[in-house]
């Protein structure tokens, strides 16, 4: 038991946990043809099917029953404003599924030329009074008992009175923008904290005037919109629910990370050795002093960001956005990809990390100014 | 309906001066009458008097944004109770929540909201993936889609304001750690780049006294005219605009077509 203890506080490592994440994502909802082949090869869609839902429901449940034996898993996920953030594990995986489930059996009937299950005669309704009503009755009835067994059963938490001379180790945001706080790990707080957030909220924003693809409106479907879901779904799924959750039960005191099972231990030891892109280039492979001048120092910095942003664009309109870029003419093309580009930066943030303990790009403290 | 059965006290209430002085159409028992029904209340005409099949199937709507509504309806009324007995002053905050907790008979008044806050949360973003993996964005119905992103943004601002009020450790660590991101905005906040610009000669104009976190705050910290601001916002200020917008969103359903369906 100890040993699959030990296990799971290795993979749940956000090196582990969002490589593997990441990379089953690509298969389990392919983007393009080679993935979608091996989608099919490794029958990865029966995932969406009841039998995979149980098998996945049965897992879940019993990691967290298992979880409930052990004290340090149980004093994290007990802990009463957490409770909602298990509420949502849960959730996301049952409507994934709901969405996954039909929108795999559309793309059947749509591939044998037949209109989607959602489909009806546009003569044959129903009347709001009583067939309306009486589901919003009983969702509400459902909604409202559900939310009064929880606040009987879990008093709402509160500490000790505000004392602005003791902070908490940690000190933790509302669980909604720990994903934002854990973005800090790799970006500094003028992009974690404002830019990117505000770009998210854009970028939501943008969705229906860069995504001009007129097929699967008002039905679930998959294969129409092989490029839209997989990038929303990235973002939600990866970059915003699964990084709140290791926010949540995994970043103890100092924002280390712990495993679910292990101790939050306040002295625990990690050694900060990450360095800037310009001590990396001018110290270890030129072996000599960083360069006075700020811009000369920053020079690679800029010319990877610069080149990041500049170049890759019409590069991607030339190859794997060929298409796309047609479609969407210049204007509406840099700006998807810019968005893009700026969701993508934070796995590649986070790998520079990982890899090479690369801080920032650009340092520029004297400024603010650190990418 | 005959004569005869006139018995039944539902039936005659129904059939009364009073009632149908309020719901015209009567008990709902014929196709009119139900049709009328919904047509003639100021509540039920959100909805369309017919819908296509496909519309209340529940696995095809899910109900989140219902739901959300609901939770939202949920939340105003425990939050309006909630204000009878919470004074936002440093000195007696903390000490209102004990009471609510110790004090009122049957209390879990703070218990609904806090879960409810929760709760909403997150159907705001179930039923903004569901409009999503249905494609329900698209033409006609795309300025929707971004009113919704913006009441998503205020749920989320809501729920952060609320967090302040309970006056304990958790709220003001929770919220001290959300506005120091305000410091760092760029140009707006005197630890963000560009802030430094904004000078005339020695003399900042973005400075620890006049940045966006002292705008948001009305204060260098986590103070009492952060809690009254936070207050403020939480009652009265945030709801009134997510009103507003609410009235849109539910309004340009109706007007994008009603609910998205295959046609």
């Amino acid at each position: 038991m100890e040993t699959f203890k030990h296990l799971v506080n290795i993979l749940a490592h956000p090196t582990i946990m969002l490589t593997v994440g990441m990379l089953v994502f690509l298969f389990f909802f392919p983007p393009n043809d080679w993935f979608e082949k091996w989608n099919r090869r490794l029958r990865l869609n029966f995932l969406w099917t009841k039998k995979g839902f149980y098998f996945v429901m049965f897992l879940m449940v019993v990691f967290f029953l298992f979880g409930l034996t052990d004290p340090n898993f149980s004093l994290i996920i007990k802990k009463p404003d957490n409770v909602p953030i298990i509420g949502l594990i849960f959730f996301v995986f049952i409507f994934l599924w709901i969405s996954m489930n039909q929108a795999l059996k559309n793309d059947n009937l749509i591939e044998a030329g037949e209109k989607p299950e959602e489909y009806n005669d546009p003569e044959d309704k129903v009347l709001v009074w009583p067939d309306l009503v009486y589901i919003e009755f009983i969702a509400l009835i459902l909604c409202m008992s559900l939310l009064l067994i929880w606040s009987i059963g879990l008093e709402a938490p509160l500490e000790g009175p505000a004392n602005p001379a003791e902070s908490p180790n940690p000190s933790k945001a509302p669980w909604y923008f720990l994903g934002l706080q854990e973005m800090l790990v790799y970006f500094d707080p003028w992009l974690a904290g404002v830019v990117f957030p505000s770009l998210i909220i854009l970028g939501l924003m943008a969705i229906p005037y860069l995504d001009t693809n007129p097929e699967g409106a008002g039905y679930y479907s998959y294969k129409q919109r092989r490029l839209a879901i997989p990038i929303y779904l990235f973002g939600w799924m990866i970059l915003w629910v699964a990084l709140i959750v290791i926010g949540t039960f995994l970043r103890g005191p100092n924002w280390n990370f712990f495993g679910p099972f292990e101790f939050w231990d306040l002295h625990k030891l990690v050694p900060l050795t990450n360095i800037n892109l310009s001590e990396i280039i001018y110290i270890k492979w030129f072996n000599r002093g960083l360069p006075e001048n700020i811009l000369v120092r920053e020079i690679f910095g800029f010319l990877i960001v610069f080149g990041y942003f500049l170049l890759l664009p019409p590069l991607l309109a030339k190859t794997a956005f060929k298409k796309l870029h047609q479609n969407l003419g210049n204007f509406k093309f840099g700006f998807f990809i810019f968005l893009l580009l700026c969701m993508l930066s934070l796995p590649i943030k986070m790998y520079l990390r990982w890899l090479f303990n690369l801080k920032y790009l650009i340092a520029i403290p004297e400024f603010f100014f650190n990418i | 309906m005959s004569d005869k059965k006139k018995s039944n006290i539902f039936q005659r209430l129904g059939e009364s001066q009073v009632w149908k002085s309020i719901i015209r159409s009567g008990i709902p028992r014929t196709r009119r009458q139900r049709m009328m029904s919904v047509l003639n209340s100021v509540f039920l005409h959100l909805h369309p008097v017919r819908l296509p099949r496909h519309a209340v199937k529940v696995k095809f709507t899910w109900c989140m944004g219902g739901l959300t509504f609901f939770l939202f309806l949920v939340l105003t009324i425990t939050g309006i109770l909630l204000m009878f007995y919470y004074r936002p002053t440093v000195e007696y905050a903390y000490t209102d929540m004990i009471d609510l907790g110790e004090q009122v008979p049957l209390g879990i008044m703070r218990e609904i909201h806090r879960w409810g806050a929760h709760a909403m949360v997150i159907t705001v973003w179930l039923h903004m993936f569901r409009v999503f993996m249905t494609g329900s964005y698209k033409p006609p119905r795309e300025f929707n889609w971004v009113v919704g992103v913006i009441l998503l943004t205020l749920t989320l601002l809501l729920s952060f304001t609320g967090y302040l009020l309970p006056w304990d450790q958790l709220a003001i660590w929770a919220v001290t750690v959300g506005s120091n991101m305000a410091r760092a905005t760029p140009f707006l906040g005197h630890e963000g780049p560009g802030a430094a610009l904004l000078a005339l000669g020695d003399i900042n104009f973005v400075n620890i006294g006049s940045d966006v976190k002292f705008a948001l705050l009305g204060g260098r910290f986590v103070g009492e005219a952060a809690l009254l601001r936070f207050y403020v916002l939480h009652c009265i200020g945030l709801p009134f605009i997510v009103m507003i917008l609410m009235a849109i969103h539910f309004w340009r359903i109706r007007k994008d077509g009603g609910i998205s369906g295959p046609t």
